[in-house]
């Protein structure tokens, strides 16, 4: 059995490592993007906590993911919306669990479809190692190790909770 | 018999042939899927990978530049490959047949056919006979169907106006000929607005047009009062000046819209072309260049909705292939 997750305790925690981050790093004004769903009600928070300037973008990476040819369009794909220019600019991309990595792969694509950031920095609430691409985060609210068939979900947007889920060990959808 | 040809059993689209025979519930879907790639057209790169190494073939049978090139359009910025082909004018006049031409089509790997026929029916025969892994999608055929058009028509309407059950849409000209009519009409029905009118001489509706769900008006301003959109309907060149009508002269006199006719429209009326307009026939410039044209808006959102029909196609038989 693993340890009850509490999101506010990891939102708190991430919130706290991402200002210390920006102050060491020196990016200077940057923007935060979210994944949608998940990971854009955690931008949400941290967006707010963090008292960013500009709004929150949110992305939709469904016609940037790998597996369209194995199992078709994602339903209820919702635009995506960048609010801003992010031509030269510092980004934070926010998602709730890193896993594959596979996701954070689709929507660094989509990013620089909008343009070329000066950087992207990865903020995540859940690390849960698996993964497939050389990809980290800078930042995470927990780390774990978890079983192929075991993952974590985030339901939300008010209150954010997580809760463990077993699913088959294949690990579609769960990028 | 169009429901199962183009809608799977667990209701996804395998073609996309008419809008008769889809729930209210998929022309939403389309909507929705639509509205995702509108914001495509904005960004820097206005192209999403999701279609990479795909072959869309044009086949195009009657001349069109709005529709392929929207077509065309769509899957490129889905990044597919795109294949225009203008039948009429190379292997039929060859003597290859139909059936030959797509036969050599797939064998170069085609994925999807985009079909424009004179002749109704033409893209079902095409979906009909075309290898299970092709999707296929009616561009227009004959007097019968132009879907994406109807599509796009909705997605205006739903932009501008939000809801469609409160609204009254009249559809102004040659009903008869019209397959973006028809869809419109099935579209818009199934969308649940409140009325439908169509407004025509009746040289130009066909018999017992009521049964397809609208009132009739033969009068162009009693046949707009109220209305909250005004569609009007391509006047083909060939219908001008023959048994149906007089002249095209007198049609803008009794049917070409003006400011003069709107003014017991609704004041937020809009009013709309599939286009390419003629203008002093259907409708005047005051009226196609002005306030309350979405026309342009109609070709931009032509792209968002192919796409929408596309990759929604395309995700049909991705999902077929590996189950």
């Amino acid at each position: 059995m693993s340890a009850p997750l509490d999101a506010g305790a990891l939102l708190d925690r991430l919130a706290d490592e991402l200002a210390r981050w920006l102050a060491q790093s020196g990016c200077s004004d940057p923007l935060m993007v979210g994944i949608h769903t998940g990971g854009a009600w955690v931008a949400e928070q941290l967006h707010a906590r963090l008292g960013f300037r500009e709004p929150l973008g949110r992305l939709d990476i469904a016609f940037y993911r790998d597996d369209f040819t194995r199992v078709g369009m994602h339903p209820q794909v919702r635009p995506s919306q960048l609010p801003f220019d992010v031509e030269a600019r510092h980004l934070v991309l926010v998602d709730d669990v890193l896993y594959t990595g596979r996701t954070i792969r689709a929507a660094l694509n989509e990013l620089f479809d909008y343009g070329r950031p000066a950087s992207v920095a990865l903020a995540v609430l859940i690390d849960r190692g698996g993964r497939e691409l050389p990809i980290a985060a800078d930042v995470a609210g927990t780390t774990l190790e978890l079983p192929p068939e075991r993952h974590v979900k985030l339901s939300g947007p008010e209150p954010l909770t997580l809760a463990y889920v077993e699913r088959g060990a294949g690990r579609e959808g769960g990028q | 018999m169009s429901a199962s040809l183009q809608v799977d059993a667990a209701g996804r689209l395998r073609h996309f042939l008419d809008v008769e025979g889809l729930s209210r519930q998929q022309l939403i879907e389309i909507m929705d899927t639509a509205e995702s790639f509108a914001g495509v057209g904005d960004r820097s790169v206005k192209k999403v990978p999701l279609l990479r190494g795909k072959t869309v073939v044009n086949l195009f049978f009657e001349a069109s530049t709005r529709t392929r090139t929207t077509f065309e359009l769509a899957a490129k910025r889905l990044s597919a490959d795109v294949l225009n082909l203008n039948v009429s004018t190379s292997a039929t006049t060859k003597g290859e047949s139909l059936l030959d031409t797509l036969r050599n089509l797939e064998a170069m790997q085609a994925d999807m056919f985009v079909v424009r026929h004179g002749e109704s029916g033409a893209a079902h025969f095409v979906a009909r006979h075309a290898a299970p892994h092709v999707g296929v999608i009616n561009a227009g055929d004959g007097c019968h169907a132009h879907p994406t058009q109807a599509m796009l028509d909705m997605f205006t309407i739903r932009r501008v106006k939000g809801e469609f059950t409160p609204l009254t849409v009249a559809i102004v000209g040659d009903i008869l000929h019209s397959r973006v009519a028809r869809s419109q009409i099935h579209a818009l029905n199934t969308l649940g607005v409140r009325e439908v009118r169509v407004i025509a001489p009746q040289t130009l509706l066909p018999p017992h047009v009521e049964q397809l769900g609208v009132k009739v008006h033969h009068d162009l301003v009693a046949g707009v009062r109220d209305a909250d959109v005004i569609i009007t309907l391509r006047l083909q060149r060939e219908r001008m000046d023959g048994r149906l009508l007089p002249s095209k002269h007198e049609y803008f006199q009794r049917y070409g819209l003006t400011e003069a006719h709107l003014t017991g429209a609704r004041p937020d009326a809009i009013v709309m072309h599939p286009g390419p307009i003629n203008r002093g026939v259907e409708l005047d410039s005051g009226t196609a260049d002005g306030p309350r044209s979405v026309i342009l808006q109609q070709v931009t959102h032509g792209i968002a909705i192919r796409m929408a029909v596309i990759s929604m196609v395309m995700a049909g038989h991705a999902v077929e292939a590996t189950a």
